[in-house]
């Protein structure tokens, strides 16, 4: 029990994919405008990366790996990763679609994302088995999704600061990235 | 001639992929804590960008447009695979110190964005002249940034100690905040600068 909860830990804080690993950083800059949408997307990303983890383990472990084409990961992943996030998109458009309305865009956007694709590519590399590999999605996803909150929280309020011109827009943007991982940082120590 | 040179070029400055289009960013932070894993991450993705550009640039007319993305998807992640094979073969220092960060060269979106909005329009030596302009805009800019970053986090040069031994080097800088700010700064920088050459330019036109 321990166990999962250092993983769980580990990926949410002291290891933020974003803040620490520069994943998903395109997400990351472009979303974090705006607070609402921060949240849909910190939510589609940690549910979709969820699921692609458990397919992308049992894909690895039970066809890849009996065969020995552990080189041919890559490919397959990124086509698994990118399909399935289409064939969700279509099974809650025709099923959900009030949900569909509320977060669809954003599904668009994680169908090719590093942040997606290297959950599952870390799991096989650790070698977690099924069940680590879900608490270790859903701790990055966490992870995500609080950066992700953070960022824009503070871009809000940044918006009625007097930022020197050069640095408007996504110059600052990192600047404050670099703050919030410097907070981040700290978290570094607790194990 | 000169329309190709015009199209190298632009890649390079103009459009720099991480300091102007702000494109594929996770590499540009992860990997340029020494000037040798820049230069590495960069030469790959140089090599990817053009590889792919030449290929989706000779089957633009075959493939149907509305399955043209996981195709485009499929080639990047076939050439990058290659990438990585070579690299672990005969560089596998360089091949752990890239980690990740290699198998998410499929999904740079600057990789995606050429395929889909030059070399899926254009013929092979233009998307060639594309792809090679994108790469080196690219690695010129993990130079500077790795090169940055290695003099004020590590003291060295490509591991050379420049400073003697009394000098205590910045730690921040090659933890990720130093990454971050870093290049929050060189972006600002770098606007200001072409902003600076297009006022000339306009200058120069008024005068003329």
């Amino acid at each position: 029990m321990a166990e999962y909860f250092t993983l769980l830990v580990g990926a949410v804080l002291i290891n933020n994919f974003v803040l620490t690993k520069f994943l998903g950083l395109c997400i990351f800059f472009g979303i974090s405008k705006n607070l609402s949408a921060s949240v849909g997307m910190g939510m589609a990303v940690t549910s979709v990366m969820t699921m692609s983890s458990i397919l992308a383990w049992i894909v690895y472990f039970f066809v890849l790996a009996p065969f020995h084409l552990e080189f041919l990961t890559t490919i397959v992943f990124v086509v698994l990763t990118a399909s399935f996030v289409q064939l969700l998109e279509l099974v809650i458009k025709k099923q959900a679609p009030a949900l569909y309305n509320m977060w669809g865009i954003y599904l668009l956007l994680i169908a090719t994302n590093c942040i997606v694709l290297a959950v599952p590519i870390l799991n096989v590399e650790n070698e977690y088995s099924l069940l680590k590999s879900i608490v270790f999605a859903i701790g990055s996803g966490v992870g995500f999704a609080l950066a992700l909150i953070l960022m824009a929280s503070l871009r809000e309020k940044l918006q009625y600061a007097d930022v020197p011109k050069p640095l408007e827009g996504i110059g600052i943007a990192f600047i404050l990235a670099g703050m919030l991982s410097l907070a981040f940082l700290g978290f570094s120590g607790m194990m | 001639m000169g329309e190709l040179w015009q199209i190298f070029k632009k890649g390079i400055l103009e459009e720099n992929p991480i300091f102007i289009l702000a494109l594929s960013l996770c590499p540009a932070l992860a990997v340029t804590t020494t000037v040798i894993n820049a230069l590495t991450m960069g030469l790959t993705v140089t090599f990817v960008i053009t590889s792919n550009n030449v290929v989706v640039s000779l089957i633009r007319n075959f493939v149907n447009p509305k399955v043209r993305v996981p195709v485009y998807i499929t080639s990047i992640a076939t050439i990058v695979t290659v990438a990585q094979l070579v690299l672990q073969a005969y560089f596998p220092i360089l091949y752990k110190a890239m980690g990740i960060y290699l198998a998410l060269v499929v999904v740079f979106a600057i990789i995606l964005a050429r395929a889909e909005v030059f070399a899926s329009k254009h013929g092979v030596v233009k998307s060639f002249c594309d792809g090679f302009g994108m790469g080196c805009g690219f690695t010129a800019a993990m130079l500077v940034i790795g090169v940055i970053r290695e003099i004020t986090g590590g003291g060295t040069i490509l591991g050379i100690p420049l400073f003697g031994e009394d000098f205590s080097p910045m730690l921040m800088m090659i933890l990720p905040p130093g990454a971050f700010i870093l290049i929050g700064y060189l972006v600002a920088g770098t606007k200001q600068w072409l902003k600076k050459i297009e006022e000339a330019r306009i200058k120069r036109e008024a005068e003329a």
